[in-house]
């Protein structure tokens, strides 16, 4: 019996730190590459006015109590709305963020294509086979045998 | 060939078309002297729940846009403290705005200069920005019917407040 409850007192205290092992833990530096400083219009890791140090020093808190990367940047997103995220949120005008590399993609793979396609067609219809290798004009076979006659081998 | 040279001025016209909306919709907008001032809900600074400059319609409220990080609103704090402490009344008030700022920052900020008008927060500065402002602190002051009768780039002193502001209030036009 004593062994089953230090067994449990054991699982028991090895719970946080295997909860907290589970969570990857995050860092400033991690954070402030992917937000803004809403005010100074940067990344926040290259801003160091006054304001972005506050949002450094209010992130550092966030990490200090074990939040998370995302539940960060929802904090960050409460305190200073969607903006404060450097990445464009996928809705409005923003959107066209998304889709405009998208739609630039597939039109640049459709031209590529369509001039492959046209490119073969003026090519003309393949023949048999390849073509073999081109013999001498008469001109050069008439001079090859001259030389050739000149040389006894 | 004519498609080549139609899909091209097509795909011209789409991306004139797309910067043109996106500078229409993150354009700057503003509100002039004589027109109604924008009122929707803003969450508090204090507290749960939000509140709008739409509750405060049949009083002149000044409306002060600050944040705690700005060294000229903590210039102007003490002035407008001390004249809403004068003219506070049924048909005036301060109404603070917090904007792009931290809440904790600003809370402190408020306790710091023991400032009693209401407080409402602005974070992402959307508020800000549909008022015109540039930048903090501004003040505007709307009249009774929610027009903007007053308006103020950079921080306002007890002068200024007394000789513009205060006498609004005592012959009650707008």
């Amino acid at each position: 019996m004593k062994t089953l409850v230090a067994g449990v007192a054991v699982a028991l205290a090895a719970m946080p730190a295997l909860s907290s092992a589970a969570q990857p833990k995050v860092s400033l530096n991690d954070i402030e590459g992917e937000v803004m400083c809403p005010i100074c219009g940067t990344l926040l890791e290259l801003a160091d006015s006054p304001q972005a140090e506050r949002e450094k020093a209010f992130v550092v808190g966030l990490i200090a109590k074990g939040r998370t990367r995302a539940q960060i940047k929802d904090a960050l997103v409460a305190q200073y709305g969607p903006e404060v995220l450097a990445l464009p949120t996928a809705s409005g005008f923003d959107l066209s963020a998304y889709l405009v590399p998208l739609i630039g993609f597939a039109l640049a793979a459709s031209a590529l294509a369509i001039g492959v396609l046209r490119w073969r067609q003026r090519g003309g219809p393949p023949g048999p086979g390849l073509p073999g290798p081109r013999g001498p004009s008469a001109e050069d076979a008439e001079r090859l045998a001259a030389d050739l006659a000149r040389y006894d081998l | 060939m004519r498609t080549r040279p139609l899909i091209a001025f097509l795909a011209v016209v789409a991306l004139v078309g797309l910067l043109g909306y996106g500078l229409l919709s993150k354009g700057s907008t503003g509100v002039s002297v004589g027109e109604v001032a924008p009122a929707g809900p803003l969450p508090r600074l204090f507290g749960p729940g939000s509140g709008s400059l739409a509750e405060y319609r049949g009083r002149w409220v000044l409306v002060n846009f600050w944040a705690s990080w700005c060294i000229p609103c903590r210039q102007e704090a003490p002035a407008l403290e001390s004249f809403q402490r004068r003219y506070a009344s049924p048909s005036f008030t301060v109404l603070g705005i917090d904007t792009r700022d931290l809440s904790g920052d600003g809370q402190r900020f408020v306790h710091q200069y023991g400032l009693s008008y209401p407080q409402l927060r602005d974070g992402d500065g959307q508020r800000a920005h549909e008022f015109g402002s540039t930048g903090v602190p501004e003040n505007f002051l709307i009249d009774p019917q929610g027009k903007l009768s007053l308006a103020n780039k950079g921080p306002v002193t007890a002068a200024y407040l007394k000789h513009y502001v205060a006498p609004l209030l005592a012959g009650g036009r707008s």
